[in-house]
């Protein structure tokens, strides 16, 4: 395709490229760094959707009936549609672009040393499809009705007849969005993996290339393989709503557990579609600011591996007591705990990758640190809910929502801001504050766990999800429980209040902040071999070759403690 | 554990509790042991001047093992949790023990209908006994219910006694429980069933025998005037 040109913009950037209009550079590029941007900046601006929607009704449920402050009163219909609307977004409006399509986007033609990805104008279709179903969402909000409530797992036949749900039209919309949004992230897997299998560096083989492009290629190996039975059932599901099919209608034959399947086959492969590039972000950074080689490279990719392959035989512990037969969940109880196996060995190879370093905490590191320590926490209550009996007791209450916010929080967010931190300068051209981005850190990971540690005793307490208003339910109401709702709410607002501290941060150093130079941080992998900010067709010097992995620091050879990928060794390479 | 903070109302929720104990326990101890070598490693190896970071691969026999023994030790304390789960689950879920009594619990948007067999306990009888929102049940009596729904996905409750079970419309799922101590506790909805989700609560009420003849015998349509479809006194409804 187009690959032939951009690789004349590489090589002679200077005279053979016209200089592009504003609609050409920022809205219509076909540049992968570009579209990157797209996704990273759409994102960001769907997690300010995500907060609101989260202010919101945690302020209902701290101060049940009071008028929100810059929303208003939150009504049982509105709560709905806020959870539903704060529960999407983040994991398919925020977590998705953020760390699969930009940062999958940014890193692997700058990784793999070539100048974009083999299809780039599917890449901007993706993102063009992208924008679209995250605009269709949002209007949601605006249609007679309301946008959808029926929770982001939209069960049917809640989410199938309008007369059930109330909001016809805003049920079409969310899964006609859903659908779409799948679409878009289709074409930028198969991207992904086209570029990585064909456009590697020459003389990159397979275990030169970075645990983060790893992670990514096998994330998006896991979607594509996963989301074709729900984009089937997305399918099924907008026919029994607008047709009047029935394919999950009891009446007419149909049976709605079958939703809950072909969603979940999807649904959990999914927590580790986002789960391994968050993984990966961190391996590269532990690696860069502990001054390490990664501990046992190998061991982390085959347990990468094996996850996925796992996560496809663990989806019904969703459903154990949802009708499915009681047998059923000794099979998947079995998977599931099998699954904390390769998931917890990887992060004990993190762990051991910092043994004998030499420490740096830079803001990145906290970050990538932090993750390890708070994703712990979410993996471990894991163990609660994917053992069926005791699942009995914690399915659907705040004990879920705790659990999976100690995973998802530190992907979609601890994750993040790991990657921003550390690849701004690359991809700005700018430093960011250290100082401001410590502030930012513990302003976020301190609340953080205020919020959620309230919510496991709330769980444990019996707490059950999704409910606007528990002064309906006597036993809720004991002692310090609604305290114990107060604390998470508060600790809520001051985590969205230190957001303004990233974000002031954010564009003040995006336009103020000193130059960066080519590699800051003395890493060894090719992204920081080309300028900062790379242009178009990213190295200008000539594309580079590869002599040895990614993560060669403080070899005992060498007096430098690291030694990029592409540095010719001075005697023959010993790899 | 739990018991701590939700009674505990039902002959298999000591044993629920029991593995959720024992898996705190386990994942505890592992959580934090982990999260000590985590902090200890990070305080240890603070980058020092003129200190270069040690050279390990990590792919070296004696250097692998600190993964493999801890790879496992979660072999091992998985096995362990998955089985004292499943013996529960069985307890619980397969398991469904001759019944003194069954009832009726019909879920729909938002309220519950629960048939009680009345004072010759069967159902289906002219002496049912139907009620909104609360569900009587007799003390140290073993209960079969039918669980259903009339519209959309709901889930059956009862925090005390650790059950939990979703009503589907079309499908009658059974279950089992036996109280084994009185007084009032909350039934909830789980399962996001539309608007009214958040008021869909109901109450159970468990009662000594004596009581609880004494509530069939007020409660129960009178024979010669009532059809089974006759709708109760209310007997339920929220404070």
């Amino acid at each position: 395709m187009s690959t032939a040109a951009h690789a004349d913009h590489g090589h002679d950037h200077a005279h053979a490229h016209h200089e592009p209009g504003f609609v050409e550079k920022y809205l219509w590029s076909t540049d992968h760094k570009m579209i990157a941007m797209q996704y990273l900046f759409t994102g960001m601006a769907m997690a300010l959707v995500g907060g609101f929607t989260v202010y919101a009704f945690r302020m209902q449920l701290a101060f049940p009936g009071m008028s929100v402050p810059g929303y208003g009163r939150v009504t049982a219909t509105d709560y709905n549609a806020l959870v539903t609307t704060h529960g999407s977004v983040m994991i398919f409006w925020v977590a998705m672009p953020v760390l699969i399509a930009a940062l999958g986007n940014y890193l692997i033609p700058l990784m793999i040393g070539c100048d974009d990805m083999v299809f780039p104008r599917l890449n901007r279709l993706s993102y063009q499809l992208f924008l679209i179903s995250a605009i269709i969402l949002v209007a949601s909000f605006y249609v007679p009705g309301g946008a959808f409530g029926g929770a982001w797992t939209s069960y049917p036949p809640l989410s199938a007849k309008a007369e059930y749900s109330l909001t016809g039209l805003g049920s079409s919309m969310w899964l006609f969005a859903v659908a779409l949004e799948f679409a878009a992230f289709l074409l930028g897997g198969i991207n992904f993996v086209t570029t990585v299998m064909n456009s590697r560096a020459p003389g990159m083989k397979m275990f030169d290339v970075p645990i983060v492009v790893w992670m990514i290629i096998i994330a998006s190996i896991l979607f594509m393989a996963s989301v074709g039975p729900l984009i089937a059932g997305a399918i099924m599901l907008m026919f029994d709503q607008q047709l009047g099919t029935g394919f999950f209608d009891p009446a007419k034959g149909g049976d709605p557990v079958l939703w809950q399947h072909l969603f979940w086959f999807f649904g959990h492969p999914e927590v580790y579609v986002v789960l391994l590039p968050a993984m990966g972000i961190v391996a590269e950074i532990i690696t860069v600011f502990s001054r390490k080689k990664l501990f046992a490279y190998k061991t982390v990719l085959y347990t990468a591996i094996g996850t996925g392959v796992l996560s496809f035989f663990v989806w019904a512990h969703h459903q154990f007591i949802a009708g499915i037969d009681p047998r059923m969940a000794n099979v998947f109880s079995v998977t599931t705990l099998l699954i904390s196996i390769p998931v917890a060995e990887m992060v004990f190879v993190y762990i051991g990758t910092l043994y004998g370093g030499s420490i740096r905490l830079t803001t990145p590191m906290l970050w990538a640190l932090a993750f390890i320590a708070e994703f712990l926490l979410g993996g471990v209550t894991g163990i609660f809910l994917g053992a069926s009996g005791a699942d009995i007791y914690f399915h659907d209450t705040y004990f879920v929502v705790a659990h999976f916010h100690y995973t998802f929080f530190p992907i979609a967010f601890i994750g993040s801001f790991a990657a921003i931190t550390y690849w701004f300068p690359k991809m700005f051209g700018k430093m960011m504050n250290e100082t401001w981005g410590k502030v930012h850190f513990w302003g976020t990971i301190i609340p953080f766990n205020f919020i959620f540690i309230p919510l496991f005793l709330l769980g444990i307490r019996g707490d059950h999800r999704r409910i606007y208003d528990y002064r309906h339910f006597p036993d809720l109401m004991k002692a310090g429980m609604q305290d114990l709702r107060i604390l998470a709410t508060i600790s809520l607002l001051v985590l969205l209040a230190f957001q303004v501290v990233f974000l002031v941060n954010f564009f003040v150093s995006l336009f103020r902040g000193p130059k960066a130079p080519m590699n800051p941080w003395n890493a060894n992998t090719l992204e920081w071999q080309a300028p900062s900010p790379p242009p178009h067709g990213n190295f200008p010097q000539g594309l580079p070759n590869v002599y040895r992995g990614p993560y060669e620091y403080s070899h005992p050879d060498r007096k430098d403690d690291y030694w990029p990928q592409t540095e010719p060794a001075s005697e023959p390479a010993k790899t | 554990m739990i018991d701590q903070y939700v009674e505990s109302a039902s002959t298999y929720a000591g044993d629920i509790d029991n593995v959720i104990l024992l898996i705190l326990a386990i994942v505890g101890f592992w959580f934090l042991l982990a999260q000590a070598v985590f902090f200890g490693l990070i305080f240890k190896f603070k980058a020092r001047p003129n200190v270069k970071a040690q050279y390990v691969s990590g792919e070296k026999p004696h250097e692998k093992r600190w993964v493999a023994l801890p790879h496992y030790a979660t072999l091992v304390f998985d096995v362990l949790i998955i089985v004292m789960a499943i013996k529960v689950w069985h307890e619980v879920k397969i398991n469904l023990p001759e019944a003194n009594s069954t009832v009726r619990v019909i879920a729909q948007q938002w309220a519950w209908t629960f048939v009680h067999p009345g004072p010759d306990n069967k159902l289906d009888t002219a002496d049912d006994i139907t009620t909104v929102d609360e569900l009587h049940v007799e003390l140290n009596k073993t209960y079969h219910f039918e669980l259903t729904s009339r519209d959309v996905l709901h889930s059956f409750s009862v925090p005390v006694f650790r059950l939990k079970q979703d009503a589907i419309p079309g499908r009658i799922i059974k279950g089992w429980f036996k109280p084994t101590q009185t007084g009032q506790f909350d039934i909830q909805c789980t399962e996001i069933c539309g608007i009214g989700h958040g008021i869909m609560p109901a109450r159970i009420v468990i009662e000594t025998e004596a009581a609880h003849r004494l509530w069939n015998q007020a409660n129960a349509p009178k024979l010669a005037d009532a059809a089974p479809t006759t709708p109760p006194t209310s007997a339920g409804g929220m404070p």
